[in-house]
């Protein structure tokens, strides 16, 4: 079993667990919004995980790695850190603060990783871009809040994971990227009613069940 | 995205069905059927995402979000007078953008939108190949060097009475006889 040094812990995991596994595993976080350990190929969209490994020229992505024997992990210095802000502060430009209202306040991710990054919700020198509109009530039985979602593809992922095909999907590019739904023939087929995975996985609540907002 | 087919359109959907057939039964074939059917009637309407996610066996929504993804296709049927308005380096430089928005303000749509009569639609693309007459725009198959947000609306009128002219001409052709 590789052992590897992070933050100057030594740390045990079995082969083939990704860098951000292996840390979470041993109660070292890393920001992270669009990892799950049941994806083969994580996508590292979220740009949040990154760490300095010794020996790599440049910060790297802790979900695309794979643990290797002897490896030398740092994961709070300057670079990095620099790195989660920028990132974080990014998303946080195209999202409606607006947590008050929120159904997951106190429990979203965001604000979680806000407060570990003392970084404000509210950003200062990023300009506010929202998308049109506000909520996407396409789905029978979810409605969709693009400017919560953060695009991780998490619900995507575990959809298709679950039932072989996902109902949902990107479209559209860019800015104006969204989480679709279209098609109300796929959704008939796979009972999402009975389902809500993808509720569940939601790490911002941009995705909610119909009736539990009445 | 809504529009009603036309019959033409109606026609067509047969032969695209027909062709479909032709193509192998795999995710691959996504693009190139996709393609297949915006040559055939210039536009992808919701019916046939609908019929391409049958004949390959994957969700609509897979098929909508790819097709979403690519700037070549599109979802609203062109105008019969499309509007293209260059914003490329150029074009952006000689304030493009103000052309589009003029188009737009004067036709009531917006870019990558279609007119409901399906006379006009505006699109942006980026270069033409003729920098030095910038602003370009581009309406049917005439270039328009030298744009200005005023020679806007002399454009579209003169479409405007081109169109009454022929049909002026039509009426008297079919009287006369």
């Amino acid at each position: 079993m590789p052992k590897l040094l992070v933050d100057n812990k030594e740390i045990e995991v079995k082969e083939g667990t990704t860098l951000l596994q292996a840390c979470l595993d041993n109660g070292i976080y890393i920001p992270n919004l669009c990892y799950l350990e049941s994806m083969d190929d994580p996508s590292a969209s979220c740009r949040m995980c990154f760490v300095e490994i010794e020996g790599e020229e440049k910060p790297i992505t802790s979900c695309t790695v794979t643990v290797k024997d002897d490896m030398v992990v740092k994961t709070d210095t300057l670079s990095v850190r620099r790195l989660h802000r920028t990132a974080f502060r990014l998303l946080l430009s195209v999202h409606h603060v607006d947590c008050k209202n929120c159904h997951v306040n106190k429990k979203c991710e965001l604000q979680r990783i806000a407060k570990y990054l003392e970084v404000g919700l509210k950003p200062k020198h990023l300009e506010q871009h929202l998308k049109e509109p506000d909520i996407d009530q396409d789905h029978p039985f979810l409605d969709y809040y693009p400017n919560r979602c953060v695009l991780c593809g998490k619900c995507i992922h575990i959809c298709r994971k679950k039932h072989g095909q996902s109902v949902l999907t990107f479209a559209k590019r860019g800015f104006d990227t969204v989480i679709s739904s279209y098609g109300k023939n796929d959704v008939s087929s796979l009972a999402c009613e009975k389902c809500v995975v993808c509720v569940d996985i939601c790490p911002v609540g941009a995705l909610i069940l119909k009736e539990a907002q009445e | 995205m809504n529009q009603e087919l036309t019959t033409e359109e109606q026609a067509a959907l047969k032969n695209i069905a027909a062709k479909l057939s032709t193509f192998e039964r795999q995710r691959g074939n996504l693009i190139p059927v996709l393609q297949m059917i915006q040559e055939e009637i210039a536009y992808l309407p919701p019916e046939t995402l609908k019929m391409v996610a049958e004949h390959l066996g994957i969700f609509e929504c897979e098929v909508y979000g790819v097709a979403t993804f690519y700037n070549q296709f599109r979802f609203r049927p062109p105008g019969k007078h499309p509007i293209k308005v260059c914003l490329g380096t150029a074009c952006h430089v000689r304030a493009g953008d103000i052309i589009l928005e003029n188009f737009e303000r004067k036709l009531e749509i917006s870019e990558g939108e279609t007119t409901p009569d399906r006379e006009f639609s505006i699109e942006r693309v980026a270069c033409v190949g003729c920098c030095a007459m910038a602003p370009v725009a581009i309406i049917g198959e005439t270039v328009h060097g030298q744009m200005a947000p005023s020679k806007v609306e002399g454009l579209l009128m003169r479409i405007e009475i081109e169109k009454e002219m022929e049909e002026r001409e039509k009426q008297k052709n079919e009287s006369g006889r």
